[in-house]
This record gives structure tokens, sequence and C-alpha cells, in this order.
């Protein structure tokens, strides 16, 4: 009703005193107590964040099946695809649509250059049998550092934890590998690895890509999180650490993770939880449109006619309209 | 009408200062009554009607606490108590804007509220829901704490596989404290501004009626 | 408060305890909002 003033529109309705200022203030004051007595009386979740150090501590062998796994190119980072590396195949698609890949490896993370082999070169400066030890790495075949780290990975299921922290596996030819990893092992423990990574060889800098990566590869992070019920399917999203409330605003939007096809390896229509995020991104992009267009989307629009809803809030003038 | 203006009203002719021309449109789409009218239509007598105004309050006391969070730095409420207050009252004060923002929209839903001309003022809405919600979630990545960590390892997923992670880098703090302490709350207040204006302007929608004829 | 909530587990629903109350209470909220009866200025005082 384009060009109908407010007088025209109220033509005929009985208006009423009312104090919208006042409202306001009330409100103000309202919700100010209400903030401040619960924030006073429970406070809000900090759960102190885990370092590589913290991790290494906790999970030595967890740690060091990772860096392997960096070297061998099997971790989550090493194969992602875009935007840290172009792993064929990798980015999630359905169908012809794969904005992952069409916006090119713009992150350019390197996981065994960034994670392993760069901090051992720095630590390798006057240590000769750590320097030796990256130098016959790098020198080997695509063939050997397979094999290496194909038995290595395999002897960490049995590896043995001493006191100090330093692991041990049983006899067998992983090449350069048992060397290089206590060094690392010791880089991470003494917060070493934690600097290089988060500085990222600049002096200012904001951006934590290397070091959360890196820990994401990991299983200690991902199991401190699946304690405290985070994990993309068990409602993650949703849920904070501690007995605090979290986002539950995203209640829609995590629930397509729990149903099929997006929780199914097999999946249907092309969408499995092999692109689930991309799958899910598309659909609540969709039904966010709906919700922002329902006054031009017929059923969504009358509902509000059907259901007496409005009867409830509007009883004054039905009933004066029956008693008319 | 100005009463001591000279100029005598003529519907052809468009007066030729701009600045006339921009005061005279303002008042013709929201005089100061229709801004602050101190009388509603009397079917505005419903509980239902407070969650808009009482979704402001909550916002004004998110930005409040933000703002003496943002003045401290970002590792202020981690090492000190009265930090941790602030913090705690931004928390709660951001669910309590959600828990309002989200009972407005069920009531305005089952209204119908979008009727008469004010299906913009519904888009705008939702707007501002779907702007909250991305303010909300680089505020949970700016927390520098465990939560913040493993939200933006997990959601890093969803933005890489929508094509924009290396756009809008979860893992990247300076980027997302920059959006959550400047650029999203200057959007947000806009659109809430814009949408107040658009309620004020057209008034209150009348209740759903069949018949359609008016009832006073 | 730092310790882990309790989760309700029904069918393929895990939600825990807080954000289970926060959208109880918002149900409760709306609730009493349509059926509480709300205060009524004064008098029509007769201007359209």
């Amino acid at each position: 009703m384009k060009g109908v003033t407010q007088e025209e529109y109220y033509r005929g309705v009985r208006m009423a005193p009312y104090d919208l200022v006042k409202e306001l203030a009330i409100a103000l004051a309202g919700v100010g107590v209400l903030a401040l007595v619960v924030s006073a009386v429970v406070s809000s979740p900090d759960e102190p964040p885990v370092t590589i150090s913290a991790w290494v501590q906790s999970d030595p062998v967890d740690f060091v099946t990772t860096a392997t796994g960096e070297l061998a190119g099997t971790t989550t980072s090493a194969g992602y695809g875009q935007p840290y590396n172009a792993t064929a195949d990798a980015a999630q698609k359905w169908g012809p649509i794969s904005p992952q890949a069409w916006l090119g490896a713009r992150i350019p993370i390197d996981s065994a250059n960034t994670f392993v082999i760069q901090p051992l070169q720095r630590a390798a400066f006057g240590n000769a049998q750590l320097d030796t030890a990256v130098k016959t790495w790098q020198a080997a075949s695509a063939d050997d550092q397979g094999k290496w780290t194909d038995a290595y990975t395999k002897a960490l299921t049995d590896a043995k934890v001493a006191d100090d922290g330093t692991i041990t596996v049983a006899d067998g030819d992983y090449g350069p590998l048992p060397l290089m990893m206590a060094n690392l092992l010791g880089m991470a423990r003494s917060g070493a690895l934690d600097g290089l990574l988060q500085i990222s060889g600049r002096f200012y800098q904001t951006d934590y890509t290397p070091a959360l990566l890196f820990m994401g590869d990991g299983g200690y992070l991902d199991g401190l999180a699946g304690s405290w019920n985070l994990h993309g399917d068990q409602w993650g999203m949703m849920n904070e650490t501690g007995q605090y409330p979290g986002q539950t605003w995203l209640w829609l939007y995590t629930m397509w993770y729990q149903v099929f096809p997006f929780n199914s390896d097999t999946g249907a229509l092309g969408l499995s939880s092999a692109n689930a995020d991309l799958g899910i991104v598309i659909l609540m992009t969709l039904l966010t449109a709906a919700l922002a267009l329902v006054p031009l989307i017929p059923i969504l629009r009358d509902i509000p006619r059907w259901v007496p809803i409005h009867r409830l809030i509007w009883r004054r003038y039905y009933s004066a309209k029956v008693s008319a | 009408m100005d009463a001591t203006s000279k100029e005598i009203p003529h519907p052809a002719a468009e007066p030729a200062n701009w600045t006339l021309r921009v005061r005279r449109y303002i008042d013709r789409l929201l005089p100061m009554d229709h801004l602050l009218p101190d009388r509603q239509p009397y079917y505005v007598g419903s509980w239902v009607y407070v969650f808009g105004v009482v979704t402001i309050a909550a916002l004004v006391w998110v930005v409040g606490s933000g703002v003496v969070l943002s003045f401290m730095g970002p590792q202020w409420w981690h090492v000190s108590g009265v930090g941790r207050f602030f913090n705690s009252l931004h928390f709660w004060s951001v669910q309590l804007f959600f828990i309002f923002m989200v009972l407005h929209l069920w009531g305005q839903y089952f209204m119908a509220s979008w009727r008469d001309g004010r299906a913009a003022t519904w888009l705008i809405g939702v707007v501002i829901f779907g702007v909250s919600i991305l303010t909300a979630f680089t505020g949970y990545l700016s927390q520098q704490n465990f939560d913040s960590q493993f939200i933006a390892i997990n959601a890093k997923d969803a933005m890489n596989g929508a094509g924009i992670g290396a756009f809008f880098n979860v893992l990247n703090f300076g980027q997302m404290y920059g959006l959550h302490v400047m650029l999203l709350p200057i959007g947000v207040t806009f659109l809430v501004v814009w949408h107040i204006v658009m309620v004020r302007t057209r008034g209150v929608v009348k209740p759903i009626d069949p018949e359609g004829a008016n009832r006073s | 408060m730092d310790s882990p909530t309790t989760y309700f587990h029904w069918g393929f629903i895990l939600i825990s305890l807080p954000n289970l109350l926060v959208i109880a209470g918002m149900v409760v909220l709306f609730a009493i909002a349509l059926v509480a009866p709300f205060p009524h200025g004064g008098k029509d005082d007769g201007r359209d």
C-alpha cells in the first residue's frame, strides 16, 4: 500500500496513549539488571586454549604420528585442497558446483615443510646429527620416504613413552625419522614450535592459520572438543564448554549435519558427508532467502491467517468487532 | 507547513533548493510525531509488542559491554576479574539479544506484519538476523580460548566448501576481530536504525481482518 | 560452571541442558506474552 499516509491508514482507528520512550527506558533497565545479576552469579565460559607444547606433554605419540603424517602427506591439511593446496579431487563439489576449487590455493600451506622440515632446519643449526638427518630425508627418493613413513607410523601404534616424555618404538627401518621426530618433540615440548608456527617468520602478526591447521591435524585438540560435545556430529555448533548455553540460534544449521544425506557416506542426489559443508551452505542460503521473502511465498505467508495466534494477540480488537 | 515561509506550495514545482527538498521529504516521510508518537492504535495492547524494544535494549548492552572490552584489548578478560565480568555481561546480553530477537520474529510472523506495504521492513529484519549471526560468529572466533580454536578449525570447512575461506579466513584472528569490533557492529546498527525508521514511517500493521473493513 | 553439562538424547536430537532451558524458556515466555493482560494506558482522548 504505497503512498498511504499514517493519517489515512489509521482513519477510524481508535488511538490510545502510549509511552515509547518510557518503554525503552524500562527495557534498558530490565535487561541491564538481568544481565548484571546473571553475570555476577554464573560468569562466562573460558576454557584455556591448547598449545602444541600441551599437546606433546599430554600425548607425545599422537604428536609424532601427526608429524609423520605431515611428511607422508596423509594428514587432513596435507590433502585438504583449496585454499591451502591444489590436491586433485580434494575440494568439495556437487555436480559441477565447486566454489572451493574455483577460488584457488590462495592461502598456500605446505604441511610437510611448514610444520616439520623448516622448524627442524632451524633447530639443526649447531646440531650436526639433526642437520644430516634432515638432509638425508630431503635427498631420499619418494619411494624411500614412503617406506619409512609407513613403517614408522605402524610402529608408533605400539610406541612406549618414557618418563622424560621421549618415545621409543620397536626396531625397524625408519631412515632418519626417529632422530628428526625426537628433535621435533623436544622443540614442541619447549614451546619453540608454538612460537615458530605462530610468528611464521614475521614479528607482528595476527594470523594463526599454520598453528591451528597443525593442531587440527592431530587427535589431542579434537579429542578435547569431543569431550565438550563440540563436534559436527554432536550438534556441536550449538554447544558451549562448561554449563553455559551455546549458539542456540544455529540449531537449524547444525541439524542438517545429523540427518540424511549429510550424515551418510553414500548419501543421495550427489550429496553425502563428503560434500556436506557445501550442500548445507547452499541449503541454508536458500532457506534464509525464503525467510526473507516470506511475504511473497504462498502458503508460508498465509499460515498466520490459519493459525489463531493473532486472535490471542488482538483479542480486544476481535471482541470489539463481535460486540459491534 | 512552515507558517513563516513565504513559499506557496505548488504540487507541480519542486523547489530549486536541495536542502529544502530534503527537509520536505523527511517531513513527509517521518514527521516528529510519527517518529516519537505518544499514542498508538488501541490494539497495540499485547506483551508480544514489547519484544522488539527489549531486543534493542539488549543490543545497547551488547555494544556497551563490547566497547569496554575492545578498549581494554582482547586479552584483558582472560587476566582480570573485572574483565571477566564485562565478558560475562557481553556474553549474557548477546544471549538475551538473540532470545528476544527470535521472540520478536515469532510475534511478527504470526501477526503477518509484512502486510500493507511492510514487506521491506520484514526483509530488513531477516537481514539483521543474518548479520547478527555473523557478528556473533566473529565474536566467538575472537575469544582467544579453546572454544575459538575449535570453532575456527571446524568452521573453516564450511567457509572453504563455500569458496569464501580464502577471503574470510576464520583462522585469522586479526581479520575476525576487526570484523567483529568495527565493521559488523556498524552494519547491525545501521540496519537496526533503518528497520526502526521503516516501522515508525508506516506505523504498526492493522490486525488480520478477513472481512477487509476497518474497525475502530 | 566449567565442568561438562548434561546432554539429552532423543532419537537424532542431542541437546545440552542449558540450551534446552533457553529454548523451552523462550516458548514459555512467548506463551505468557500471548495471554498475559497488558496494562492499558489512559482512556481514549478522542484525538484522531
